[in-house]
């Protein structure tokens, strides 16, 4: 277990690699003046401007540019937003725990409500309860995430006055009464999100159980005279759950764009929010800092991903 | 008589039809995307409210038989300037289909077709783009390359060639993994070797021997592409950085309808069933197109 550890390990950092690049090419590419705001800004005069381009090494070569910011970001240095002159690294650890807290509990929520219904699916199929969840879940992937979350307002915080409008990001939980209103708050941008998880995790773990459900040993199992339940707990969902994960792996950008999406509609103060509004204001340094967090968010999760492969594949060597 | 039979029974594309005429929820699919279509490419020849026309008096109106899907903050009517969107947002689906099937295809028939190491480099690069965080790299390039874009094309056309790109380069990743995994197993066949046998070139192989057998894949995969980029489309117009604002774009016209939920609700509704009605019926034509094509169902 440790060796296959170390081995993914190894092989993602090509990968971050490769995405550091990609990022940073993308703005050296790019037309109009790193400095943003400054460039544009009448009371600094061209003199003045040529010595912030050289404090900030913008008069030297893209390669080596790269190789400082590289080299510092992995420090955890990732320089000060144009916007507010804090340290990027401060504001995005303010926000990455309310966005993987988000992320997290709506997957897991998603899991749990994909799994039995998948699996009933999967074991009655072609029958009524088939029909109606598949259609459930069909419906519930083609619906954007964005939409979702704006008739989930327009229903439940507008018409029916359930849940509060926007997401208050200035709430302290520091008793009960605060922290069922931060529950109460969160339950709406959590629930869009674990909905769209779960409508995607359906239809990948009834495929998976169904193609399992067609195999020898599952009939050997059934003839032994174990029972249905048995059979599916014991011996199908474990062969399942493999190509399960590699569809969830591949599956990991979406549920980050899902997020972001989220965040903004919701106004939920996590790192997606944070990237739309760097955007709107031209903050650079935040923009790259926030793309790349995004892109070793993702590698991350496939890492896991691949160890949970390996976890339940005994087959797969590396 | 039961020669002809025969000929149109062991047609692929004939039996393939016949299997999806009989897929309720495709055939629904089919018809609700064509009246879509037919809508935005016709209706506004008929309907001849001005998408533009900006009236202060009739603003936020819910709907009406003046207005028969209300209109916005400015006045504007929203079934016209839905129809207008439409035609935007179809647009770039397809056009994005076609940039993310053509790289699709070429690289992976390339893999597929040469195997070992040209293999191995290119589904490297394939595993990377899947690995990309997609839409904050999208948001990056456009806020970097939109101005000088709508320099280059105007403020339409170069947005509209920039998210075509993007969105294109962005999402070829499945159909090359489809299209070389098709290619590793068609090649050792034997009628590829009879044609290597009498001297055809790859380029022709490619094209002329493989490439058709793996034509139902492809069409399936385009067929979720097209879904895939009108959501991803209106996601970033959602997010206020597509199109310009004059541009009402599907998901524009929710960025613009997300103020007013609670005084204009219907705002939202419209243009949100309009992208949920096209992403689901395009869905349900790939779903019934993967089942038709497949000769285990």
């Amino acid at each position: 277990m440790g060796q296959i550890f170390i081995k993914r390990l190894l092989v993602t950092i090509p990968t971050l690699i490769a995405i550091s690049i990609i990022i940073f090419t993308i703005l050296v590419l790019a037309p109009g003046d790193p400095l943003g705001e400054f460039a544009s800004n009448p009371a600094i005069t061209a003199e003045v401007r040529e010595n912030i381009r050289r404090s900030l090494g913008l008069d030297r070569p893209a390669y080596i540019r790269y190789f400082k910011w590289f080299g510092s970001f992995i420090r955890g240095d990732m320089g000060y937003s144009f916007n507010s002159r804090s340290p990027v690294a401060e504001l995005l650890w303010q926000r990455l725990p309310t966005t993987l807290l988000v992320v997290g509990l709506a997957y897991i929520i998603g899991l749990l409500i994909a799994f039995p219904l998948g699996i009933i699916s999967a074991v009655k199929r072609y029958s009524i309860t088939d029909q109606i969840i598949t259609t459930i879940a069909f419906l519930g992937f083609s619906i954007p995430p964005f939409f979702t979350g704006l008739l989930f307002i327009i229903i439940f915080s507008v018409r029916l006055g359930w849940f509060p409008f926007i997401f208050n990001s200035t709430l302290q939980v520091t008793d009960w009464q605060s922290l069922i209103a931060q529950i109460r708050q969160s339950i709406m941008p959590i629930s869009v999100l674990a909905l769209y998880h779960a409508a995607i995790l359906m239809r990948f773990i009834r495929s998976a159980v169904l193609d399992e459900l067609q195999q020898e040993y599952v009939r050997t199992a059934l003839s032994k005279g174990l029972s249905q339940f048995a059979v599916i707990k014991s011996h199908v969902l474990r062969n399942a759950l493999i190509p399960v994960v590699t569809l969830i792996a591949l599956d990991i950008p979406t549920i980050f764009t899902g997020a972001l999406v989220t965040e903004q509609v919701f106004r939920v103060p996590g790192i997606g929010a944070l990237l739309i509004e760097s955007i709107y204001r031209s903050d650079t340094p935040v923009v790259m800092a926030i793309t790349f967090i995004y892109g070793i968010l993702i590698v991350l999760f496939n890492l896991i991903a691949d160890l949970i492969y390996a976890v339940l594949d005994p087959r797969v060597k590396y | 008589m039961t020669v002809i039979e025969r000929q149109t029974s062991s047609n692929l594309w004939l039996d393939s039809w016949r299997k999806f005429k009989r897929d309720r929820p495709a055939i629904f699919g089919l018809i609700t995307i064509s009246i879509i279509v037919l809508a935005v490419i016709f209706a506004p020849l008929v309907y001849t409210t001005s998408a533009d026309k900006i009236d202060f008096l009739a603003s936020s109106s819910p709907p009406s038989w003046q207005h028969p899907f209300g209109t916005n903050d400015l006045g504007q009517d929203q079934l016209a300037r839905i129809l207008l969107g439409g035609r935007i947002s179809l647009a770039v689906g397809i056009a994005s289909m076609l940039v993310a099937i053509f790289l699709g295809t070429i690289v992976g028939a390339i893999a597929g077709f040469y195997g070992g190491v040209v293999d191995g480099v290119l589904m490297r690069i394939t595993d990377l783009f899947l690995a990309l965080p997609q839409l904050p790299l999208l948001l990056l390039i456009v806020y970097l390359f939109r101005e000088s874009m709508k320099q280059l094309a105007g403020a339409e056309l170069g947005v509209f060639i920039l998210i075509v790109l993007l969105i294109g380069s962005l999402n070829w990743m499945s159909v090359a993994r489809l299209v070389r995994a098709d290619f590793l197993k068609l090649r050792e066949m034997e009628f590829v070797s009879a044609a290597r046998a009498i001297g055809a070139k790859p380029t022709r192989l490619i094209w002329i021997h493989l490439f058709p057998n793996v034509l139902s894949v492809i069409i399936v995969a385009a067929t979720l592409a097209v879904g895939n980029a009108i959501i991803t489309e209106s996601t970033l117009s959602f997010l206020g950085l597509g199109f310009p604002p004059d541009v009402p774009t599907w998901g524009r016209m929710l960025f613009e309808a997300k103020d007013y939920l609670t005084s204009a609700p219907y705002m939202a509704v419209f243009p949100g069933m309009a992208i949920f009605l096209t992403v689901l019926s395009i869905n349900y034509i790939g779903d019934g197109l993967r089942d038709a094509f497949d000769p285990k169902s």
